[in-house]
């Protein structure tokens, strides 16, 4: 038992005297969080349009009026004609350009239809996307005050209000891929690197040649890392929920153990890795290529499973962050009790066994 | 049959490492065939041949880390199939590398070594002092070891390989990349090992190390070409350096 503490001291002066390290461990949880939730949000701010008003009447100046007090809009250009708009898209400042039909106003009251066209630089989708929403959204709002004003009020009321998108609901969707992803990294990255490191400086052989068992070694290996991944989970969910209000509506002790379970396929399959390679760079490579890169892709994290090719979807099912992703949302988004994440949970499980016999058996073909 | 109070038999010639056609096979290579050699209590044994003779699989094999395809051997008198963690406990072992922790101090590493060898603390607290003291090391005690020079830290690496007093150290190519003066101090060390009665079993590149050797054998090919006295193997192989002698059977 000595021996084994001496064993732990030692791996945490390597993480804590290494700086790129504790910046891995601890700095880039955090970062990634305050990213996700701060800076990439669904939310737009001060783009510049364009307006070619072809009716130059008064419902299509209130709608102009409307848009461009909203505070998502300015209006760069005034455009005289449809041939004006390519070179105006072209210039890149412009990303949308609003063009009312002729007779808009007319055509509104006489025949209850009025044309209005929106075009989008769609060279970024996702911001066009939602661009074209938040416009379109405005548009209905006028749609219903005049529906509204006609029968009751003839004032037309301008203000705007908008309830499209609440900006940092995105964060509740990032939470629990990003808690997958830094486990993940943090298990399975640090510890089949600290493994090879130990190979690459020669020490392992030594580790090897004394009393400690291989068993020993890979425990006291795996412990330290299993504490920091804990860590890092309290971290994610504190920043969560007192940053971003992101609520555990289902139970804290059965994410906990649904988290641990988690930790230990991701320790295995570092495990795994570090018997399979014979240096840090190799081990690096692996983790990342071999295992963030599907965790990131593949397990639903940004890109939702039912989405992709019948081939990438049957792929996901090995991808342990995609099952570990459903456990997490069920248990804090909807509250899930155990009985609703049973079958992902006994995946988890099933990965976790496979996992730790194979590493066994090659760490043993290995010292051969 | 004579057994130790350690369970270990009790060898009346004292060969305190004794292989009998120890055979290792990797599918359809033979990387040790069927070498048999044995190393007296206290004696410096140089296991020496070119890289890929073979050197590296039969020490790992007498360390216990690989189980030999046939043949027979014992370490320490334990068995290297079924006895491998007896043999751990009696051994130690330092490689070309030097095997320290470079971002632990001087202390942390003495500590460490020491624990996983089951000293006790009043244990690695004394060895802690004699070896600043003998080392001369006592002001970079606290030091990491990746501030230290080469030959420090050669050295240092060294004292821990014994630091449990192991009845046998391997000492795999020890003195790689270290200056001829520091490597003369580390046979001085060496032979104060073997003057208190460890086994040192080593392998060298360096031939004028090899003349240092109470005994030599030679590997080629997975076999042992060559063994007996420096002297002697001069003298059979008429000429004046073992380094001859090894160009001649390396060959």
């Amino acid at each position: 038992m000595n021996r084994f503490k001496g064993f732990l001291i030692k791996e945490f002066y390597h993480i804590f005297r290494d700086f790129r390290t504790l910046l891995i461990l601890f700095g880039m949880p955090v970062a990634q969080i305050l990213l996700f939730g701060f800076a990439i949000t669904n939310e737009i701010k001060d783009v510049k349009i364009a307006i070619l008003d072809e009716a130059k009447d008064n419902v299509t100046r209130e709608i102009s009026d409307k848009l461009l007090s909203s505070g998502y809009f300015i209006l760069y250009d005034n455009l005289k004609s449809v041939k004006d708009i390519e070179p105006e898209f072209r210039k890149g400042i412009i990303k949308e350009v609003i063009i009312f039909e002729p007779n808009f106003s007319q055509n509104l009251y006489k025949t209850g239809n009025a044309n209005v066209q929106l075009i989008a630089d769609a060279s970024e989708p996702n911001l066009a996307n939602m661009i074209v929403g938040y416009t379109s959204s405005i548009l209905m709002d006028y749609q219903k005050e005049i529906a509204k004003s006609n029968n009751t009020n003839p004032s037309i009321n301008t203000e705007v209000k908008m309830r499209f998108n609440p900006n940092l609901k995105s964060v509740f969707m990032f939470v629990p891929g990003l808690m997958a992803v830094i486990l993940l990294l943090v298990s399975a990255l640090m510890t089949s690197i600290s493994i090879t490191k130990e190979k690459e400086m020669g020490t392992m052989e030594v580790l090897l040649v004394s009393p400690l068992k291989p068993f020993q070694i890979i425990v006291g290996k795996v412990i330290p890392y299993l504490l920091l991944a804990f860590v890092n989970a309290f971290v994610i969910l504190g920043l969560a929920q007192f940053v971003f209000g992101m609520p555990i509506v289902g139970n804290t002790i059965l994410l906990i153990l649904e988290s641990t379970l988690f930790v230990i396929v991701s320790l295995s399959l570092g495990i795994l890795i570090s018997t399979l390679s014979n240096n840090q760079q190799t081990a690096m490579m692996a983790s990342l290529g071999g295992l963030m890169l599907p965790t990131i892709i593949l397990s639903g994290y940004i890109f939702p499973i039912e989405n992709m090719p019948y081939v990438l979807q049957l792929l996901s099912n090995i991808v342990p962050a995609r099952w570990f992703i459903t456990i997490i949302k069920g248990i804090m988004l909807k509250g899930s009790n155990f009985s609703y994440i049973m079958k992902e949970t006994f995946v988890l499980i099933g990965m976790a066994l496979f996992l730790i016999l194979l590493s066994i058996k090659k760490f043993k073909t290995r010292l051969e | 049959m004579l057994y130790g109070v350690d369970g270990g038999e009790i060898m009346v010639n004292e060969n305190i490492i004794y292989a009998e056609n120890l055979t290792k096979k990797f599918g359809n290579f033979t990387a040790v065939n069927s070498i048999s050699f044995s190393v007296k209590k206290g004696e410096i044994y140089g296991f020496l041949g070119a890289n890929g003779a073979g050197k590296t699989t039969a020490i790992r094999m007498l360390c216990g880390l690989s189980t030999p395809t046939s043949g027979k051997a014992t370490v320490a008198g334990f068995d290297v199939y079924k006895q491998t963690e007896n043999i751990k406990k009696n051994i130690g072992y330092m490689s070309q590398k030097f095997s320290l922790y470079e971002d632990l101090t001087v202390n942390e590493n003495i500590n460490f070594y020491g624990g996983i060898y089951g000293l006790t603390d009043k244990e690695i607290k004394e060895k802690t002092e004699y070896l600043l003291d003998i080392l001369k090391i006592e002001d970079a005690k606290n030091k990491l070891i990746k501030s230290l020079p080469l030959g420090w830290k050669q050295k240092l690496a060294f004292s821990i390989s014994i630091i449990h007093n192991p009845k046998i150290v391997f000492l795999d190519e020890p003195t790689g990349g270290v200056d001829p003066v520091t490597r003369r101090q580390f046979w001085n060390m060496i032979y104060e090992a073997a003057a208190s009665g460890v086994t040192v079993f080593v392998t060298t590149h360096y031939m004028d190390e090899a003349e240092y050797c109470n005994r030599v054998s030679i590997m080629a090919e997975g076999v042992i070409a060559a063994l007996d006295t420096p002297g002697n193997l001069k003298e059979k192989y008429k000429v004046n350096t073992m380094h001859e002698v090894f160009v001649k059977i390396a060959r």
